[in-house]
């Protein structure tokens, strides 16, 4: 059974890498994170599987197609339901193996997945609150005062007008949310409108952003890199040009980014402040601005 | 005229071929043969309009880039495809074959309520134009086009969306009523109207199929009006069921829909599991294997069917014992579905098999259908569940579920008793130019969306990154191989319909029961003195 899954797995993973080539991309993307390698090995398990039993039974179809036929003179039997002890029992096997393979084989991993995809309460290095609104994502670092908005960059003549489309068509933002590679991120998400989905394949997490209300979920990069993704829940008339752009660097260059971030929302809060007769304290600095400011604070830093 | 006018009161009688032509006598009739086959029509009809409309929306995606479909019409496409090929196609499609056979398999003169069910159908046609109207009255650029909010209608997008939502909520009404009526009239008709001795384990498999789906719908059809009248509220009254500032909940929503939404999974392929077996048996020329297994997994769909509807949500926010809960209770409906599989195999090993347009098309159910219950063995699982959802891994299951029982079973059926209505034999070359053409087309639109689906391509969106043009491409020609397929079935029945092999009582040498037993075409008034069941 091993030996079989083991053999399953290989030429699957085969089959990705040749088709991966050809620029058909046929699996999960390569997964950073430990809930998207729990995921990866969930679903390569899964297909390992499911594609054994289908075609098992196929096959078994194929073999009953050719020899009980009329045209080769088969005479049909008369049994309509298992009548002895043998019989029961090759009768109810198949679902012996079935339970086997869906609480067991399946069931098992499936619930230690669940557990880790749901760790969002354990300390966590960083807190990032991802808002969606119609058409955009919001990102903000609540302890660092940081907040910024992250829209679609792509040019409209190459969407409507077939001008050459760049590599990272529909998927390239002005803003990046950027996070340190290694670190427990857990994020908070909600929404201003509607409701959107925050997805990147890589790193195997899809949360809804419900407007009213806060839903979490986490992720740990483990590779510097740039990594996309889509909204996911149907937002409207731009849903598809809504995407997720995330630059994962060292924890050096993440402090730096963050610092020229702070700079700049300084910069570009200091006016706005200045009519304000008592100076806000800085506990109330570092909470997140409205939406609203924050685009009006961006566009000024601009 | 005035014969029509005296004579043509919507009742039973016995005088056969009563109505002199004229459309009077459709609007008219409570004959359930009538009637039937004015459901398969208006079903078929509308799977040519929500085939039309994602072949616009399959041409859009054939390349990256904003071709044909501007963002708002493509929504407003993919949203009446969705609900005009559940309610629109597959729900009257398999409505109309109860119609007409269920009489006909269960021994009785008619169905049970005939005015009723004449009522039933005439909702229909007005229902599937308030669905589409705004649609069509958009594209000649009035008002803001039909409901665009996917057939979910998740609030809030669809308290934000324009006055074809509204339109929407009342088409959902009026299907609403329509499901419900014929849903009695199945129910009384099963449970009172069988020929004497035919005790309810002895009744036809496809009659027990459409029992459930009848249970089924009246349980949740009046969960999902309310539902849409909640939405009707918070877009006209000021409540806020679903708008969290006055204390609603958005996800409120998703559950209502899906407590709906998934119950009509098994809506649509009961009716379809109950036809197949007859089918199986024969052409495999060998009775039914596990009649009672079949039965009791009937049962047991519907029931789980009832309390699963949240793995539609697992990206929703759930607590954890919710994820664990609907992720093993979702696992547990491949039980009966495995005894149905099992059955079905069974029922064809070692039978003395010939292969006819209806039992290709029955087998081609089953294979294609099984890949469609496998991958949602993958789905079911709550942590991988998000890699999946809403990406068109999912489409491609779903369509895996949906195309091969509630399409490819009801053709099987239509061509399996097509000779009993038209009383001509079907044209075998023709049927299998449609069957492999169906196969072909089918796998080479949903192959490919599997693929780019784990690639990462979510759904619902009008245009793509490139790394997804490949797949979408084949997927696109796929597409249209498949609508080609559904014209090669309408040239074929109509064709039947036209002429052909006089087809004999009991058309196919293998088939069994009393549908069989009357002549074909079968007379417009059957079983007036019911058959005695030993």
């Amino acid at each position: 059974m091993h030996f079989f899954y083991k053999l399953g797995l290989g030429l699957w993973v085969a089959l990705m890498s040749v088709t991966g080539h050809a620029g058909y991309a046929f699996n999960l993307p390569e997964p950073v994170t430990p809930i998207a390698r729990e995921t990866l090995h969930m679903h390569n398990l899964v297909m390992v599987v499911i594609l054994f039993l289908f075609f098992a039974v196929f096959a078994m179809l194929i073999y009953s197609f050719y020899t009980h036929r009329k045209a080769v003179g088969h005479k049909a039997a008369t049994f309509t339901g298992p009548t002895n002890r043998k019989q029961w029992l090759w009768a109810l096997s198949p679902f012996a193996l079935l339970f086997v393979i869906d609480y067991g084989v399946f069931g098992i991993p499936a619930y230690h997945a669940v557990v880790l995809y749901e760790d969002t309460k354990t300390d966590a290095d960083l807190v990032v609150k991802v808002t969606g609104s119609q058409w955009m994502w919001q990102y903000d670092f609540p302890s660092e005062g940081v907040s910024y908005t992250s829209r679609l960059v792509t040019p409209r003549d190459q969407i409507d007008s077939g001008a050459a489309k760049g590599a990272h068509y529909l998927l390239e933002v002005d803003n990046p949310l950027v996070l340190p590679v290694g670190k427990k991120v857990r994020f908070i998400t909600t929404s201003n409108d509607v409701i959107h989905s925050w997805w990147v394949p890589a790193f195997g997490v899809k949360r809804d952003a419900v407007p009213g209300f806060l839903r979490e979920f986490w992720a740990t990069v483990e590779k510097t890199g740039t990594y996309r993704g889509q909204c996911s829940e149907l937002c409207g008339k731009e849903h598809g040009f809504m995407p997720v752009v995330v630059n994962v660097v060292s924890q050096q260059e993440f402090a730096a980014w963050l610092v020229s971030k702070k700079q700049a929302a300084a910069a570009a809060a200091a006016p706005v402040e200045t009519p304000v007769a008592t100076p806000a304290p800085a506990a109330a600095q570092a909470e997140p601005a409205p939406a609203k400011a924050v685009v009006v604070a961006k566009s000024v830093a601009q | 005229m005035a014969h029509d006018m005296t004579h043509g009161l919507p009742v039973a009688d016995a005088h056969g071929g009563h109505y002199n032509g004229g459309w009077i006598r459709w609007l008219e009739t409570t004959n359930h043969k009538d009637i039937g086959i004015m459901y398969l029509i208006f079903g078929f009809v509308m799977l040519f309009v929500g085939g039309g409309m994602i072949l616009t929306v399959r041409l859009e995606l054939f390349q990256p880039g904003l071709q044909f479909v501007q963002p708002e019409l493509f929504n407003q496409l993919i949203t009446l495809h969705g609900l005009v090929m559940v309610f629109g196609f597959a729900m009257p499609a398999a409505t109309g074959l109860a119609n007409y056979m269920l009489p006909l398999m269960i021994g009785a003169p008619d169905m049970a309520l005939p005015r009723l069910n004449n009522w039933g159908f005439w909702i229909l046609p007005p229902a599937a134009i308030m669905l589409t109207l705004p649609f069509f009255l958009g594209l000649m650029g009035v008002g803001p086009g039909a409901v665009d909010t996917g057939w979910t209608l998740y609030a809030p997008l669809s308290i934000q969306s324009g006055w074809g939502m509204d339109f929407a909520i009342f088409a959902v009404h009026m299907l609403g009523v329509s499901s419900i009526l014929g849903s009695i009239n199945v129910i009384v008709t099963i449970l009172n109207m069988r020929a004497p001795g035919m005790t309810l384990m002895k009744m036809p498999l496809f009659a027990h199929g459409f029992l459930m789906t009848a249970v089924l719908l009246i349980t949740i059809m009046p969960v999902f009006a309310g539902g849409v009248t909640m939405v009707l509220m918070d877009r006209h009254f000021d409540t806020h069921f679903f708008n969290a500032a006055g204390g609603g909940d958005p996800v409120l929503w998703q559950h209502i829909f899906w407590f709906m939404g998934h119950p009509e999974v098994y809506v649509l392929l009961l009716p379809i599991a109950g036809a197949l077996p007859h089918v199986f048996s024969a052409f495999a020329r060998k009775p039914i294997y596990g009649y009672k297994a079949q039965v009791y997994s009937f049962w047991a769909i519907a029931g789980l069917g009832l309390v699963v509807w949240a793995h539609h949500m697992f990206t929703s926010g759930m607590s954890f014992g919710s994820q664990i809960y609907f992720m093993y209770i979702t696992m547990a409906i491949s039980f009966p579905l495995a005894v149905l599989f099992f059955c079905w195999i069974a029922t064809i090993w070692k039978g003395s098999m010939s292969f006819e347009t209806p039992m290709l098309f029955a087998l081609g159910s089953l294979v294609l259908f099984g890949w469609g219950g496998v991958t949602g063995l993958a789905l079911s699982d709550a942590a991988a569940d998000p890699q999946y959802h809403n990406a068109y891994f999912m489409v491609a299951h779903f369509h895996y579920a949906f195309y091969p029982t509630a399409v490819m079973g009801a053709m099987a059926a239509v061509y399996y008793w097509l000779p009993k209505w038209t009383g001509h034999m079907l044209n075998e070359s023709i049927g299998k130019v449609h069957f492999w053409l169906t196969i072909i087309g089918f796998n080479l639109t949903f192959i490919p969306q599997f693929f780019v689906g784990l690639a990462g391509m979510p759904r619902r969106i009008p245009d793509y990154p490139v790394m997804f043009a490949e797949w979408n491409m084949l997927s696109s020609i796929g597409a249209f191989i498949l609508g080609t397929a559904h014209l090669v079935f309408v040239y074929n029945v109509i064709k039947n319909i036209r002429g052909g092999e006089k087809a004999q009582d009991k058309a196919w040498e293998g088939a069994e029961g009393l549908e069989w037993t009357v002549p074909s075409p079968a007379p417009y008034h059957t079983f007036e003195t019911p058959p005695v069941i030993k």
